[in-house]
């Protein structure tokens, strides 16, 4: 067939192949991030927060279910009435756990998708790597990350970590317990980077003062993935292993020690940090039957859980094992998830003190959150009660010690908020806004 | 610990390492040598054997040893499947253009990662040895499990070579590998050759998974390591020889156990690497390799 009959319109005029560009155009216009839709109706369009998130690199198991305790908290405020009778609406990025890439995530949150403010990293070297941009942009950015880098402050004022307590409080409120019970001369094993540097610098002075030592160091490169070779170093007087471990290569990690020392083992303290996501009854674990760990929140339900963690647990979707609920072997990371749940509480409590409006407001958000001071134990924070520090833009709460017993981890010692505090290091009210 | 014990216990990881280090570089050094198609994606089909070991081994209940051979067996040719499908839909289309192909099978590697996190998932998860033996000597305990890891790769070397040396399969592959052309002259179906030694390479990587992920996990980054040590291995032994890449694997195995235990593995990584810059600038060829023609 001739295709000059069929399309016949006149060369000078709007071609089909025009007109598609224009439509194709138009259409990515007002796709495009940062196209405000609600222009003409500021106070209905959503609260806008950029959700940093572990989704590929070595946190992914970490960023996933840091994903679902988000999205059950936004559930929960949007159906109580939002923020400021605003909807809340969740933007995720992929950082993929590396901190180049967080700085650009975080960039990209306050000059494409204008969110109000970013939220829910965790880990310390990303959160390290993210902070100057936050700051630069003026950006509020909570983190839920446990690292002591928060409330060093050495990061900047636009830097907040009111969910979930740094390992330098978490450490100095456990070293009674660890000193009095499981033995005096500590050998530590740490991943050797800025979280395990947390662990280096505060363990040896905090169990000192309980009458204590470190006896050895062992500093781990993040992406080894045997350790038995590091096991000779470990003094053989050595009554208590004091191990954090993250990533994927843990199970070797318990494993290869297992062989190593058989039954007749040293008494082992570790952060589950070490086993987030990952079952305590998995093959070649059996040799932590019987040690102990800390924990943020309780993996397994305990007996004398209050009617807010219960709600809670209900609301994020995980059984009394601390799994997904139908999916028993897709465990969470329940010792910092909850995190994201009570930060998310906080951001609403300091936006509503700040009558805060948008991204304009950014500055009196900071000032409302620097002046919150407790938390009270409830539906917004099932862990427990908190106190903030807004000197050092810190929370502080309990801690749980945790034994492997019959294949569950059973809560034997909950810390005070007053054992874990600690004289602030510096002032971040004192930078400019 | 004293010295002897704690050198013993550095040898003993040290030959683990090269063990599986050894079947994961001679895939790679098949590939270059045959096909000269330097395989970015070579440590992806590594993990995607642990990956799928995993999966096998879990679907099949009863003894661990019965889910676990049946991984080494299944595994392995799921792999080899992949790989030949990747081969002829994407190596075979660039007509194994040396620049061409590096760029796609970089891009296999995003494309196998990426779906292994999809479909997998995120975590690390474990496989059961088939046996938990272990070895008590008077000094530590040691893996009765990682020492068979080491016969295991030993005799799978060996049927290597013998196939490489002995067989018609093997004399096809070397003549393809000495001259391709005059080959195909002789009516060697080259094209053919080229899809099996890409499946076999690949098959190769996926059986050393296998092999560590009882003492390992599965995980869907664990490809990059072994991927960056082989390269390590195959440069250090020459492209293409056998004898060169079991040598180098050896070689930089028991020193990343013995450096890493006495020193720090920091430093292993550092000496390894400066290795292979020694090689390339002082023998090109490699240690064992031929010089080319």
């Amino acid at each position: 067939m001739d295709k000059s009959k069929t399309f016949n319109l006149p060369r000078t005029g709007l071609s089909r192949r025009t007109a598609l560009k224009g439509l194709a155009g138009g259409a990515g216009l007002a796709m495009a991030p940062g196209f405000v839709r609600y222009s003409q109706a500021q106070s209905s369009a959503p609260i806008k927060i950029g959700f940093q998130s572990h989704r590929t690199g070595i946190g992914a198991a970490y960023g996933r279910w840091y994903e679902k305790t988000t999205a059950a908290a936004i559930k929960a405020i949007n159906a109580a009435g939002g923020i400021n009778g605003r909807p809340v609406e969740v933007i995720i990025e992929d950082d993929g756990t590396d901190p180049g890439r967080g700085a650009e995530v975080v960039g990209k949150f306050a000059t494409q998708h204008k969110t109000d403010i970013v939220f829910g990293t965790l880990f310390s070297h990303v959160v390290i790597g993210s902070a100057p941009a936050a700051g630069e942009a003026k950006m509020p950015y909570f983190v839920v990350s446990e690292g002591h880098h928060v409330a060093s402050t050495k990061l900047n004022r636009y830097v907040f970590q009111p969910g979930i307590t740094d390992v330098k409080s978490q450490i100095q409120s456990m070293a009674p317990w660890i000193a009095a019970n499981a033995g005096k001369k500590v050998t530590q094993i740490f991943p050797d980077f800025a979280f395990g540097y947390d662990h280096r610098d505060y363990l040896p002075p905090a169990l000192k003062a309980q009458g204590a030592e470190v006896i050895a160091q062992i500093a781990i490169p993040p992406t080894e993935s045997s350790f038995t070779k590091y096991f000779p170093q470990i003094p053989a007087e050595t009554e208590v292993i004091y191990h954090v471990m993250v990533g994927p290569a843990v199970l070797t990690f318990v494993k290869e020690l297992g062989e190593f020392y058989g039954s007749n083992r040293p008494q082992l303290f570790g952060f589950i940090d070490s086993l987030e996501a990952v079952d305590i009854n998995s093959p070649g674990l059996e040799f932590l039957d019987g040690s102990h760990f800390w924990e943020g929140s309780p993996r397994y339900a305990q007996p004398d859980d209050s009617a807010a963690q219960k709600a809670y647990r209900a609301a994020v979707g995980i059984d009394d094992n601390g799994a997904a609920v139908g999916d028993p072997k897709d465990v969470s990371t329940a010792a910092h998830m909850f995190g994201c749940w009570e930060t998310l509480y906080v951001v609403k409590k300091a936006m509503e003190d700040a009558g805060y409006k948008g991204p304009e407001d950014r500055a009196k958000l900071v000032e409302a959150t620097e002046a919150l001071t407790a938390f009270a134990e409830g539906p917004e924070h099932p862990q427990g009660p908190k106190t903030f520090n807004g000197k050092i833009h810190q929370c502080f709460g309990i801690q749980n010690i945790s034994k492997v017993e019959g294949g569950k981890l059973k809560v034997v010692h909950k810390t005070k908020i007053e054992d874990g505090l600690y004289e602030a290091e510096g002032d971040y009210t004192t930078q400019a806004l | 610990m004293h010295f002897g014990p704690h050198l013993l216990l550095a040898a003993l990881e040290g030959l683990v390492t090269s063990a599986v280090l050894a079947l994961t570089a001679l895939g790679l050094s098949l590939v270059f040598g045959v096909m000269r198609v330097v395989n970015v994606a070579h440590g992806e089909f590594f993990m995607l054997g642990a990956v799928l070991a995993w999966a096998i081994s879990t679907a099949i209940s009863g003894h661990p040893a019965l889910g676990f051979l049946a991984a080494l067996v299944i595994a392995p040719l799921i792999v080899g499947a992949i790989a030949l499908i990747a081969e002829r839909l994407v190596l075979r289309r660039l007509n194994y253009n040396p620049e061409a192909t590096i760029v796609a099978t970089i891009g296999m590697l995003y494309i196998i990662q990426q779906l292994a996190l999809t479909f997998y998932g995120p975590e690390a998860r474990p496989v059961e040895p088939p046996f938990s033996y272990r070895i008590l000597l008077p000094w530590f305990g040691y893996s009765g499990y990682k020492l068979s890891v080491i016969a295991a790769s030993a005799l799978l070397l060996i049927t290597t070579w013998l196939v490489l040396t002995r067989t018609k399969i093997g004399l096809i592959m070397r003549a393809t590998q000495y001259d391709s052309e005059t080959a195909q002259a002789f009516g060697i179906p080259v094209d053919r050759v080229y899809g099996g030694v890409f499946a076999l390479g690949a098959m190769l990587a996926a059986i050393a998974a296998v092999l560590i992920v009882p003492i390992s996990q599965a995980h869907y980054l664990m490809g990059q390591d072994p991927l960056l040590l082989s390269f390590i291995v195959v440069i250090i032994g020459g492209l293409g020889s056998l004898r060169g890449t079991v040598v180098a694997a050896v070689l930089i195995g028991l020193s990343d156990g013995i450096i890493s235990m006495f020193f720090s593995p920091t430093l292993a990584k550092i000496i390894a690497t400066l290795l292979v810059a020694m090689v390339l600038v002082f023998r090109p060829q490699g240690l064992f390799g031929t010089a080319s023609r």
